[in-house]
């Protein structure tokens, strides 16, 4: 189960101000697809369009077509929570629920939409996703503490868990390394390459050699200036990307010479 | 630059001997002691030694020598950061004398009628010596409660309006009504109940669940305000994983941002209701003033804690002592029990307070 995404012409705002101008690009399912760029150019706020995410800001829209296996996601008659229980999201700063236990942070994707289940399943599914996430031998003498105890590499694992337990189709990361520590960093990319056999991977990153060892796919983006919105300049497979771009700025970028 | 100049720069100056404190203010005691007796007795009318002015004195005394000597001893730097202290030591004790002085002064009066009379009987046929608060303890629970019972959904939910979904105009409205809500007089909120109740019941109506609404009205806006203030606190970012889960807004709110800012809350629905709680005016209007127990809060008059305590000072009968006990202990009864929903309060807002 994973999902083909297909952009086109998506043009992105927050009330009259354009972010992201004009995109069109494929996701393929099974791969692990990193957007890189300059801050500012768009990365957050294009992969919020790809779970409707980006119209709980008051004002924000988008234009264009958005596709998941061929089905219209911004079309009128999708609802976008619907939408969310099939993308799941992980943040840049890791955000555990702080009311509630490790495991009822994992089962949060049900417990919150009412869904019973028993216990038994329950602790099934709390260790099948805890795993899922390489968390579970950290955690499993402690699972009813409070999710906050952990560390934050640990939390943002424990995000990860709670993303993939819904079992989703679509696993969005917006940096979901930048605020870890090197080894917590090669936990979550190792799990990355996991996840891609079930699902469509996108992950928005400033680390090239993260970029580069783990996506197959890599979309640079940049905006030209303040003001002015984030445009894809190049979109290829990532050895491309990194080793014989076609675009002169993907080339300086990549290779340290920006701006 | 030479080693001892660094060293020098580093170590900075002496410091203040140990013993200087205490003998500083061995001294300042003393010195003021002496003062104010030499005062006292070229006076024929002062009988006795006034304390306070002795510690008053004394205090002062003791913060101009310490700051001096620290000036001196320790410099500018250090002297200053010893004044600053001084005065904020000083507005601190400012600030708890005269609390303390009032807790003492209501727990020693009001000891003489503490007993289980004052809480088993009512004032009903009662002249003079006996008697108790039993019915005024009765309505005051039974109002607050019902004010409660009233103005926390209201609040709680017009906080989550304004808070959650409001935008625009309406909200901008509904900000402001509760800014004049806040300023409402006590009395105001009685007269606006009992006209309230006069139009549906015909005058001279009195009612428990009139004081009960005139204390809603006002407090309402505190519950709003405060947990306004505890659900603006929530960090974003726990809604948007919320959402991010595919959980509508509505269970978010309910089931995330509520349960985070629950602690806070509860403190401030408990500062509330202290607020509200020995509120005598509105009262004295709608609920009125009676001597048996009522428990119908829909039905006649009602006697409250403030209003007894009001009373009883008022309208001292034959044997004066016995109402001004208790008054007092009218006092100290009221005083517990916002106490004891302050330890509630604390209690709660540990128990459900996030973990971690
Ligand atoms: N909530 C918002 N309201 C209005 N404009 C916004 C909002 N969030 C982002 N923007 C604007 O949209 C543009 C793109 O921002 P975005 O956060 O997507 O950049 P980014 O590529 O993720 O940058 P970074 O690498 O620093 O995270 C910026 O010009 C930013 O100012
Ligand atoms: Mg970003």
């Amino acid at each position: 189960m994973s999902m083909r995404i297909e952009l086109s012409s998506l043009n992105v705002y927050y009330g009259s101000f354009l972010a992201v101008e004009d995109i069109n690009m494929v996701i393929e399912p099974n791969s692990i697809t990193a957007f890189i760029g300059p801050s500012g150019c768009g990365k957050s706020t294009l992969i919020r369009t790809l779970n409707r995410m980006h119209e709980v800001i008051p004002g924000a829209y988008v234009k264009g077509n958005l596709t998941m296996n061929g089905e219209d996601i911004y079309s009128p008659s999708v609802d976008p929570v619907k939408v969310r229980r099939q993308v799941g999201m992980v943040f840049q700063r890791p955000n555990p629920f702080p009311t509630m236990t490790i495991k009822e942070n994992v089962l949060s994707g049900y417990r919150l939409n009412n869904n019973k289940m028993s216990k038994s399943d329950a602790d099934a599914l709390a260790e099948k996703a805890l795993k899922g996430a390489n968390l579970w031998n950290e955690v499993k003498d402690r699972l009813d503490r409070p999710g906050s105890s952990l560390s934050g590499g640990q939390q943002q694992r424990l995000c990860i868990a709670r993303a993939i337990a819904v079992e989703p189709e679509v696993i969005l990361m917006d940096e979901p390394t930048s605020a870890l520590d090197p080894i917590s960093t090669a936990a979550i990319e190792d799990l990355a390459i996991e996840l891609k056999e079930k699902f469509t991977v996108v992950i928005v990153t400033h680390n090239m050699q993260q970029a580069s060892r783990i996506s197959d796919m890599t979309a640079f983006f940049t905006i030209a200036d303040t003001g002015l919105p984030g445009k894809l300049i190049e979109y290829d497979r990532t050895d491309n990307i990194f080793s014989n771009p076609k675009e002169k700025q993907t080339e300086d970028y990549v290779s340290g010479r920006f701006g | 630059m030479t080693t001892a100049s660094v060293t020098q720069n580093f170590q900075g100056s002496r410091s203040l001997p140990k013993w200087l404190a205490p003998t500083l203010l061995a001294v300042a005691i003393l010195a003021s002691f002496s003062i104010n007796s030499a005062l006292a007795s070229s006076n024929p009318e002062a009988t006795q030694l006034n304390l306070f002015a002795v510690a008053l004195v004394a205090v002062i005394t003791y913060s101009i020598g310490f700051y001096l000597a620290s000036r001196i001893i320790e410099g500018q730097r250090k002297s200053a950061d010893r004044l600053v202290t001084i005065l904020v030591t000083g507005a601190f004790a400012l600030a708890v004398v005269p609390l303390i002085s009032l807790a003492w002064t209501v727990v020693e009066r009001g000891a003489a009628r503490f007993d289980i009379d004052f809480f088993t009987f009512s004032m009903r046929n009662v002249v003079g010596a006996g008697g108790g608060a039993y019915h005024a303890i009765i309505g005051t629970l039974e109002i607050t409660g019902l004010a409660t019972l009233i103005s926390v959904p209201i609040g709680i939910m017009t906080a989550i309006y304004l808070v959650e979904y409001g935008r625009g105009a309406l909200a901008r409205a509904v900000t402001f009504f509760v800014d004049v809500m806040t300023g409402i007089p006590s009395i105001v909120a009685g007269l606006f109940a009992y006209a309230a109740f006069v139009v549906i019941f015909g005058p001279g109506v009195r009612m428990g669940v009139g004081g009960a609404i005139a204390l809603s009205v006002l407090m309402i806006p505190v519950v709003i305000r405060a947990t306004e203030e505890m659900l603006k606190i929530v960090p974003n970012e726990l809604r948007e994983a919320s959402y991010a889960l595919g959980v509508p807004k509505w269970l978010t709110v309910t089931k995330v941002v509520l349960p985070t800012a629950l602690a806070g809350i509860a403190t401030g629905v408990m500062i509330a209701i202290a607020r509200i709680i020995g509120e005598t005016a509105p009262l004295l209007i709608i609920a009125g003033f009676t001597a048996s127990t009522n428990f119908n809060p829909f039905d006649e008059r009602m006697m409250t804690l403030p209003v007894f305590v009001y009373t009883s000072y008022a309208n001292q009968g034959s044997d004066a002592q016995t109402y001004i006990d208790r008054a007092w202990t009218g006092a100290l009864v009221l005083m517990l029990i916002v106490m004891i929903l302050n330890i509630i309060a604390r209690l709660v807002s540990k128990y459900f307070s996030p973990k971690g």
